[in-house]
């Protein structure tokens, strides 16, 4: 039985103890206990128990972005290859199906975020707009040259192919590639320096702006979206730097599962070191990201 | 021309009322808008009215140079011409007049409510808006650029955070922000109308909760202004503990700033342990009085609670420890690239404006503006144990949190000095009935700025008239001012450089 299978599930149930893992090392850099471990399963329980409340301003649309939000995050996970196995659902080109899906989901947030008519909501709408227009060369250049690394042409084949020979024939390039997709997991994620998951300031937020107006389960499902994302994002980066695969299928998920834990440890790393940056600096890091993947691609076609 | 005759008086001094000139309202406005040409401060500017239509102004000018406070009146009826054109202190103090009085300054710019009280139910009041029954908060022409690419964000009253309600309307280009319009007035309690016929029982507990986070400074303001018109003088020791007290009280709030400003750019080591020192602050401010605000400290003619010596002791190494750590999570905002990025330049008022529009307190230092109450208009301890003042030149955000930080480090050694050296005997003078016809102008340097009192006692020696001026009343046009120009996303860090005071302001 291909391992995928496994995996699936398995990142389904764990993918809100990443967010635990990044609290946890946040409180500890502040010198606090922290939240429990379990805590983003009890909010996600509690959050469904609710009712939900919606304006009288808003149309289908607004109601609609959760429930189309969370399935476009599931298709697309069921595209990621974890662990060296071969996703559900892999197949040639999904890069662009993956990319387009959360796409889908992005624009959807979007509107409803116009659709609920506040002006906050339209401040986060229009930042999102713009650093996600910037965020996604960055991600798809990075694919490629991937691809172009490898010769594969689903990710599934890309992931597959890449292994420690890869790093010690071009790891140069895999460094830079990896250091522009920490970038992306970042902005895509809602995370300092990009956005600050915990500020309780409308003026400053980006994605948490958005969905403001979402209460009870809507709010849960685009919560458990967002944690499934950071799990794509992670797995994507994990899988390019740590290409553990082949000996053994539990050795494998020992070390991918472990992969994710250390990201999820280096992104409440830099949560605790760093200051948000200001937003006009936002689009500079994202540039810089791009260019970091281009330089990658360029590098490959020699 | 010279300048026509004005009282002058020291801080806290008392004056008989019939020894400060009432000038026609020519000279009065030519003499306000002179002095402060000349570099005083307008400390206060306000109406009270009379028994017919008539309303009484009164000037209250303060000059850092000689340490002197010059005070003119002048009568007015329904109107006359507004100072604020020639001079932007005043434009906050006669928006106050029209509204208290309803009197209304010819000419001036921006004639708006600041707290949407009337001045009395029946009354008319200045705005022409006699037949409402009712004037609310917020409900005003708020200023609007037009334009296809502008939009408008309005903020508040309720907030995302736990802070006090106040309106805000910014005037946005994408996220560049034109202007700000500050509309506050949700906390009016009316308290300078509760004083008069005072002193009694309740006095004291209004200064103490006037601005919660300016316990002593306010309650401190009220008992000097207290011992002006009662001809006493606190003990030496009593003058030292209410030092410490307001030192305590400035280290408290000053490090919850710089924790905050940490948390605004979501800097999360600075802002955890900032508030756990800031705790440990208000603990010690407990040690001194049971109270962790400060509260029941200061009481007229002394302070309540002495301090024993092994209490003493205690005091010094904790603080010392507490300087210790503290000097650690400083340091990593000044160390940290991203913070700094994030600080400076971001909320500059010049030095220019700041003059302009009379800022006072940290605010006015971090535009390199030295002024100070308790270097230019010392009384209590600080006659004797001189602070310097902290300035810093650029006027950003990062001024005012390092002007915080240099001010936490010498009010720490004031307070070492003042706890190793504290005088012995009593701690309160049994008080006296205030002389009649007086007036007195009390200032202090709160945490936030120069908080100003000033009472007029009528011919049975009660409170016929009481005025309170917290920093926060000269501030906030500042913070309107800082955000011109700026990121709508900076707004939360700029504000909270400020940090100024709703209910102090609306009172």
């Amino acid at each position: 039985m291909n391992a995928a299978y496994l995996h699936l599930p398995v990142a389904l149930i764990f993918a809100p103890a990443l967010l635990s893992v990044i609290n946890r090392i946040k409180a500890l850099f502040a010198g606090r206990t922290g939240p429990p471990l379990l805590q983003p399963y009890y909010d996600l329980a509690k959050l469904l128990k609710k009712g939900a409340v919606y304006s009288r301003t808003t149309t289908w649309v607004f109601r609609m972005n959760p429930i189309i939000g969370l399935s476009a995050v599931l298709v697309a996970l069921a595209f990621i290859p974890f662990a060296g196995s071969v996703a559900v659902l892999a197949t040639k080109g999904d890069i662009f199906i993956l990319a387009y899906v959360l796409g889908l989901a992005r624009f959807f947030l979007i509107i409803a975020a116009l659709d609920a008519g506040s002006s906050f909501e339209g401040m986060g709408a229009s930042r999102e707009a713009q650093f996600s227009a910037l965020t996604e060369p960055a991600f798809l250049v990075g694919l490629a040259a991937v691809s172009r690394a490898t010769g594969g042409l689903s990710l599934s084949e890309m992931y597959g192919a890449l292994s420690f020979q890869t790093w010690m024939s071009i790891g140069p390039i895999v460094l830079l590639v990896a250091a522009a997709f920490l970038i992306v997991l970042l902005t895509e994620n809602a995370r300092i320096p990009v956005d600050d998951p915990n500020t309780h300031l409308e003026l400053t937020m980006i994605h948490e702006v958005m969905v403001l107006d979402y209460s009870g389960p809507d709010l849960a499902m685009i919560f458990y979206a967002s944690a499934l994302k950071l799990w794509i994002f992670g797995s994507l980066l994990v899988g390019l730097v740590l290409p553990i695969h082949g000996a053994n299928l539990w050795l494998d998920a020992l070390a991918a599962y472990g992969g994710m834990v250390i990201m999820a440890v280096c992104v409440g790393v830099i949560e605790s070191c760093m200051a948000r940056l200001r937003l006009l600096r936002i689009p500079q890091l994202l540039v810089a990201a791009s260019s970091l993947s281009i330089l990658a691609f360029l590098l490959l076609l020699r | 021309m010279s300048l026509p005759h004005a009282a002058r008086v020291r801080n806290s001094q008392a004056i008989r009322l019939d020894h400060i000139p009432i000038h026609p309202v020519e000279e009065f406005r030519e003499f306000v808008i002179r002095s402060l040409e000349d570099g005083a401060r307008l400390s206060a500017l306000y109406g009270i009215p009379g028994s017919d239509d008539t309303v009484r102004l009164l000037a209250v000018l303060t000059n850092g140079l000689n340490g002197e406070i010059s005070l003119t009146r002048t009568d007015v009826h329904e109107s006359y011409p507004a100072i604020t054109q020639n001079a932007p202190q005043a434009h906050w103090f006669e928006r106050e007049i029209t509204e208290q009085c309803a009197v209304k300054p010819q000419g001036h710019p921006w004639l708006k409510p600041i707290r949407f009280q009337r001045k009395n139910p029946s009354h008319p009041d200045g705005w022409q808006q006699n037949e409402s029954p009712s004037i609310f908060p917020g409900v005003t022409n708020f200023f609007r650029v037009e334009g296809d690419e502008v939009h408008e964000v309005a903020v508040g009253p309720v907030h995302a955070g736990i802070i006090e309600p106040g309106h805000f309307r910014f005037q946005c280009h994408g996220e560049n922000v034109f202007h700000l319009e500050i509309s506050l007035g949700y906390q009016h309690r009316g308290v300078e109308r509760a004083l008069i016929g005072g002193p009694n029982k309740k006095t004291l507990s209004f200064m103490e909760t006037l601005a919660g986070d300016t316990t002593v400074g306010h309650s401190l303001a009220y008992c000097q202004l207290f011992e002006g018109l009662a001809s006493l003088t606190a003990p030496p020791r009593a003058q030292s503990l209410r030092g410490i007290a307001l030192e305590l009280e400035r280290l408290a709030n000053h490090v919850g700033d710089l924790g905050a400003l940490a948390g605004d750019i979501g800097f999360l080591p600075t802002l955890s342990y900032c508030g756990r020192i800031r705790g440990d602050i208000l603990n010690m401010t407990a040690v001194l009085c049971g109270s962790r605000l400060g509260r029941r400290l200061v009481r007229p003619g002394g302070v309540w609670f002495d301090l024993e010596p092994s209490t003493v002791t205690h005091l010094i190494s904790w603080l010392d420890e507490v300087m210790l750590d503290l000097r650690n999570a400083v340091r990593l905002l000044w160390n940290t690239p991203s913070v700094m990025a994030r600080f400076e330049e971001t909320g500059t008022v010049s030095k220019q404006d700041c003059r302009k529009l009379g800022l006072v307190g940290v605010a006015a230092r971090a535009c390199g503006v030295e002024q100070d109450v308790r270097f230019e208009f010392p009384t209590g301890i600080y006659r004797f144990a001189q602070i310097p003042v902290s300035t810093w030149h650029s006027g950003d955000v990062f001024a005012r949190a390092h002007v915080r930080w240099m001010e936490i480090q010498r009010s720490a050694e004031f307070m070492r000095d003042q706890l190793e050296n504290l005088p012995k005997g009593e701690i309160m003078t049994p008080i006296r009935t205030f002389s009649p016809n007086t007036l007195v102008v009390s200032l202090i340097e709160g945490w936030r700025g120069e908080i100003c009192h000033i009472a007029m006692t009528d011919e049975n020696g009660t409170f016929a008239h009481y005025k309170i001026v917290d920093p926060s009343f000269h501030n906030w046009m500042g913070l309107a001012l800082a955000m011109r120009n700026q990121q709508i996303s900076d707004f939360p860090l700029c504000n909270k450089s400020f940090n100024l005071s709703y209910c102090g302001h609306d009172l």
